[in-house]
């Protein structure tokens, strides 16, 4: 009794010693942005373009532009991934083509981001004439968000259990009643949090905006969808690397400022799930 | 014309893949019985009841030949939501929605078209009624159904098919996971759907379905051996293997 009550002794240890391997340099990272740009976070900062060869004054078309592109991402990579997975779980049939299908969306979500980014440039840009606009820079991250989401929601929608379905059915409900007030409901939180996770990292890339949206100086707010707009990720590259002479404290900022956006979308997410939870009645 | 059978099944063949589950079902349900089916596990039972309703479809690979009649016409005139409308099925283990007890039995009415608050609640206090569960759960009827015992779900489950107005009533082996008590509770209520309803009892308990029903089928690997009055068939088959289910020689 005692060998087993060691063993599991042991075996807590090694996880949480793995866990704080995992969560402190997490920490430690944004401890380290935080101190060294919380400082230079003023309202100037956060309301005013940036100035002086963008040494001076704020980031604000680029937090602009980033919600834009993020909001744009989802308005398309939302419906179209949710639907599509709602199609291969309860629509296709299990065969060798959807099962090729499915292999695929997990494979595309192994692509380097920069590949997607020359793939939105060829299309968006250059043969669908959108130029290098909000469009175009949405399309692309909606394309390359799109494998999470169909994962997420294929996953969310296959824990549903079958139970669900036959009830329904068997009251003759029809497949998409079945789907839309019994299947779907509760597949709702693991979409949110696929959701909120692929479009947490198309806020943070740099590589699929580079060639399709991405403004390197433009202290103006866009007019349309049609035209380029600064983004976070990538003014932090710019001012980090590209522009001589910048206030460091200035670099450490605009990365804080992007993460807090992350966070934020987070928080929105995992109010919805608790909400959506509730509806649960257990 | 008047028909005088509600279910009838004219050389019913049912295949899962290549397995032969069914061979050659030939057997009518009149309107107003309780019809049990007994017989061991694989004999068949629930793939008759749910080939009636046509659920065996979710299944692949399943397959069939044969014709079956819901008053007269063969169910491949009606669609599926239709059919399963009018032949509802209990589940052996109580399956409720995790939604509130009201929702669960206002599920069928809404799916059917149903939006008029007042009509909807109406047809809840009816079915709940005519399962015998209303006077248990009038004062709780947004509570979550899970919270029910197992008794109390089943119930709820009928209701809740009893809700879209049904012409046949099948049940599967619904009171496995009940206690003595509550299933004395499903059987009354059982009883009382007579006056309206055409149903079909598919049990493991041969008490049961002695106890509960009025005509009674026993159906051994896919075959229906006998059927007859149940106070006959349990007192003096004519089948030796009919004889040696009953008595316990096997299953």
């Amino acid at each position: 009794m005692n060998g087993a009550r060691i063993r599991q002794q042991i075996a807590f240890g090694v996880l949480g010693a793995i866990t704080l391997l995992i969560v402190v340099p997490i920490i430690l990272v944004i401890l380290y942005i935080v101190i060294n740009g919380a400082g230079a976070i003023t309202w100037e900062f956060l309301t005013q373009a940036p100035r002086g060869g963008m040494k001076a004054g704020g980031i604000f078309p680029a937090i602009v532009g980033t919600i834009l592109l993020v909001v744009g991402t989802m308005l398309f990579s939302l419906p179209l991934g949710v639907l599509s997975a709602i199609y291969l779980v309860e629509y296709a049939r299990d065969d060798l083509f959807t099962r090729m299908i499915k292999l695929s969306v997990v494979n595309l979500s192994g692509i380097p981001s920069i590949v997607y980014g020359l793939f939105g440039f060829t299309l968006f840009v250059l043969l669908l004439h959108f130029g290098t606009s909000i469009l175009a820079g949405s399309l692309t991250l909606a394309i390359m968000s799109l494998p999470v989401i169909i994962t997420a929601s294929k996953e969310a929608l296959e824990s549903v259990p079958f139970t669900y379905r036959e009830i329904s059915l068997s009251l003759g409900a029809t497949k998409w009643q079945t789907v839309r007030y019994c299947v779907l409901p509760y597949a709702i939180p693991g979409i949110l949090t696929g959701t909120v996770l692929s479009l947490s990292r198309a806020a943070g890339e740099t590589a699929p905006i580079l060639f399709t949206v991405a403004a390197f100086y433009l202290p103006r707010l866009p007019h349309s969808a049609f035209d380029q707009v600064m983004a976070l990720p990538y003014h932090l590259y710019v001012i980090a690397t590209q522009v001589p002479n910048i206030p460091i404290s200035i670099s450490f900022a605009t990365a804080l400022v992007l993460i807090a956006l992350v966070f934020l979308m987070n928080l929105v997410s995992i109010i919805l799930r608790a909400h959506y939870r509730k509806k649960r009645l257990w | 014309m008047v028909n005088e059978t509600v279910i009838k099944t004219v050389n019913l063949d049912c295949f899962f893949g290549t397995q032969h589950v069914l061979k050659n079902i030939n057997l009518e349900v009149l309107p107003h019985e309780i019809l049990g089916i007994i017989g061991p596990a694989n004999s068949g039972k629930t793939t008759f009841l749910r080939a009636l309703n046509r659920l065996n479809y979710l299944h692949r690979t399943y397959s069939q030949t044969g014709e079956i009649f819901l008053d007269g016409r063969e169910i491949h005139q009606l669609t599926d939501n239709l059919l399963r409308k009018k032949i509802g099925i209990i589940f052996a283990l109580p399956q409720v929605l995790p939604v509130s007890i009201f929702d669960n039995v206002a599920y069928g009415p809404k799916v059917h078209g149903i939006t008029n608050r007042q009509a909807v609640s109406q047809l809840v206090e009816e079915a709940l009624k005519r399962a015998y569960l209303w006077e248990e759960v009038k004062d709780r009827l947004p509570e979550p159904a899970v919270r029910l015992s197992g008794g109390q779900q089943q119930r709820l489950c009928i209701a809740r098919t009893l809700a879209v107005e049904p012409e046949v009533i099948l049940y599967d082996e619904h009171c496995s996971g009940l206690d003595p008590i509550s299933t004395a509770k499903v059987e009354d209520a059982m009883q009382q759907l007579k006056a309206h309803y055409a149903q079909i009892l598919v049990t493991n308990n041969t008490k049961q379905a002695s106890r509960v029903s009025d005509r009674c089928a026993f159906f051994l690997m896919g075959e229906l051996v006998e059927i007859g009055p149940t106070h006959d068939l349990f007192t003096n088959p004519r089948d030796k293997r009919t004889d040696d289910y009953i008595t316990g020689r096997f299953g």
